[in-house]
């Protein structure tokens, strides 16, 4: 069992510019065990960079990211997820054309057996892998919606967007990642689905011991109920960092959001 | 009557059907006639289609996979030996089956990973230098195949830093820039033969020498043809086995990651250049190995077999079948092949035609005329 208060991820100081636009400024904050921080603030503040810098698709022009005691500034993105950072995107990146099972088994990638020789001739022993991570897959998606497990083999382009987000999830959670980073879930989806997706997280917390997750958000509703910290982004810069009900309260907050004087 | 014995009737009924079909094609001589093959087959499709017979029948092909394969074999096996002492016939067919190895490759390139390889003709050309080269000394020629698929991958290893750096359009061009390279290189090579080309040994395989006819009794002979033919259908049976397991495994899924997103592929774990030079390597590979054994049928090879708008070909039967169907493939290479040789009145407006049905195809079904499915890890094992 992971151990109560460890520190699983923490920015030092993480900058990123694109030209001459500061996309991340001086960035600092830690995750312990087991947390969900919110990321939140306007468009532009920097959130979706910060989840791009650590997942090793931009890298950052200064700073340090520690995951799990160890330095992963500028990793290549297969070397983050090899250690255990998994994500979901903002706009929903599935592939489309392929079944869910397919889709889940793309976020699997490091447990399955990739070499050439085994895949072409080890066929028994790749036709077991094959049914035993099926099993598992199917599990996963059951906690979420027990009537799309039974759809493993249709095209994910045929799924309404809650189905779409539950697949991305799961594809996220399959390898058994340390933290899991959420990139607006609730995007393009109603009241009533966002209030799902919402107890389908918490589920996914309870369920799986240590997981920790960042939760890029929008609806204010979906951060009070699951977060247990807040901090938010403007300009890239921090300018809050507490409890929902304290970072709701602030100042600095409010204007960023509704632009006082 | 049980279902599975219903299925064996109608996979008999097609493959009698298909293989009557393919004779009638080969066998007819007047242009109305064939034209009027052409329509009456169009007409059964798109009837059968409105019937819901289409469903019907590639829901029962996908539970059937091991008789259909075989059903597809005896089917080539009786059209070829139907034509056993004519060699022009023979010559087709082996050309459609090589064909079909090669665009197999372009379809792991292109159609599974989404690597666009515009060079198809370059690198089955390499093939048939190899085999013009390699065919006088006393390297055995099936092993002159291999080599000819190796060299293939070995000179389209050039290409891999540009085709790794370049994305869409730009990895296009850099593949057409190649191909065009090649023919040059090829006409200005004096030790290649140049512009003339290079004459090929035949096929020998511990002492069976293909280009022999086989004398069966004193009325039947069989064309020295049909040795081609066997050796390619052979051919294609591996490369198909080696094509659906790569498929059938995480390599088909990691392809399939590459080619739809990279960004999240990269994100869980997937090494985006070990897999395209994987699939790029194997591609070329098989691309090789189809032009080894065509060049020692040829007997004969020049640069102009291997211009840019032979790769065009190649791309366009791709692009025909469906992106990664492999019955697509054998398909769209028959149609390609056998058409203008038939209808000789397309034989001038042959390239306008292609383009013509290219764009219509990509307009109205881009998905091509047998759309690859979804991937069946485990044929009939739906969990």
């Amino acid at each position: 069992m992971a151990q109560q208060n460890e520190t699983v991820l923490s920015f030092h100081g993480l900058t990123r510019r694109f030209g001459g636009v500061i996309a991340l400024n001086q960035f600092d904050m830690e995750l312990t065990n087991g947390q969900i921080v919110g990321l939140i603030g306007p468009n532009g503040s920097g959130k979706t960079t910060s989840f791009n810098v650590l997942t090793g698709i931009y890298a950052a022009n200064g700073g340090k990211i520690e995951f799990l005691g160890q330095d992963i500034t500028n990793w290549p993105a297969q070397k983050v997820y090899e250690a255990g950072v998994a994500r979901t995107f903002q706009r929903s990146r599935l592939c489309l054309e392929l079944s869910i099972f397919d889709n889940i088994m793309i976020g699997n990638h490091k447990r399955l057996n990739q070499g050439v020789m085994f895949n072409i001739f080890q066929r028994k022993a790749l036709k077991a892998q094959i049914q035993e991570n099926y099993a598992e897959a199917r599990k996963l998606l059951e906690i979420f919606d027990p009537a799309l497990a039974d759809k493993m083999f249709e095209p994910v382009g045929s799924l309404r967007m809650i189905d779409r987000r539950r697949i991305e999830i799961c594809r996220a959670l399959i390898s058994h990642p340390r933290l899991l980073l959420l990139d607006e879930p609730s995007a393009g989806m109603t009241h009533e689905e966002t209030r799902e997706l919402m107890d389908d997280i918490l589920e996914v917390r309870e369920m799986i011991d240590g997981l920790s997750i960042i939760l890029v958000e929008h609806e204010m509703g979906m951060i009070e109920r699951v977060t247990d910290k807040c901090i938010v982004l403007n300009f890239g810069q921090k300018i809050c960092e507490g409890a929902y009900r304290e970072v709701a309260s602030d100042k600095l907050v409010q204007e960023a959001y509704l632009g006082g004087e | 009557m049980t279902q599975s014995f219903k299925d064996k009737l109608v996979i008999a009924f097609l493959a009698v059907l298909g293989a009557a079909f393919v004779i009638t094609f080969i066998a007819i001589e007047e242009q109305t006639e064939i034209f009027a093959l052409l329509v009456l087959a169009a007409v059964l499709v798109v009837v059968s289609a409105k019937l819901g017979m289409t469903k019907t029948i590639s829901e029962c092909l996908s539970r059937n996979e091991r008789l259909m394969n075989i059903a597809v074999i005896a089917a080539t096996i009786v059209v070829a030996f139907w034509f056993h002492e004519d060699h022009f016939p023979l010559l087709m067919i082996a050309t459609v089956l090589l064909y079909t190895i090669t665009c197999c490759g372009l379809n792991m390139q292109f159609g599974y990973t989404g690597v666009v390889n515009f060079a198809g003709a370059a690198f089955f050309g390499v093939g048939c230098y190899t085999a013009a080269v390699m065919g006088g000394t006393s390297v055995p020629m099936i092993l002159v195949i291999i080599l000819g698929g190796i060299i293939a991958a070995f000179v389209g290893s050039i290409l891999i830093i540009p085709v790794l750096r370049t994305r869409g359009h730009y990895a296009a061009v850099v593949t057409i820039a190649f191909g065009l390279l090649f023919r040059t290189f090829l006409e200005v090579n004096d030790t290649l033969g140049g512009p003339q080309g290079l004459g090929v040994s035949g096929m020998n395989l511990f002492g069976w020498d293909f280009n022999n006819g086989i004398e069966l009794t004193e009325n039947i002979e069989i064309s020295f043809y049909m040795n081609y033919v066997i050796l390619a259908l052979v051919m294609v049976m591996l490369t198909f086995v080696l094509m659906r397991r790569i498929e059938r495994s995480w390599i088909g899924l990691n392809f399939d990651a590459v080619r739809l997103d990279e960004t999240a592929a990269a994100c869980f774990g997937i090494n985006i250049k070990r897999w395209k030079i994987l699939s790029f390597t194997v591609g070329n590979f098989l691309a090789g190995t189809a032009g080894a054994l065509y060049a020692m049928m040829l007997g004969f090879i020049a640069p102009s077999n291997f211009a840019f708008s032979d790769s065009l070909i190649l791309v366009s039967i791709v692009l025909l079948g469906g992106m990664g169907s492999l019955w697509g493939t054998i398909l769209a290479a028959g149609l390609v092949v056998l058409l203008p040789e038939k209808l000789q009145v397309i034989q001038e407006y042959r390239f306008l035609i292609y383009a013509a049905v290219m764009i219509l195809i990509l307009l109205f079904r881009p998905q091509g005329i047998l759309p690859r499915g979804l991937r069946a890890y485990i044929p009939g094992w739906r969990g």
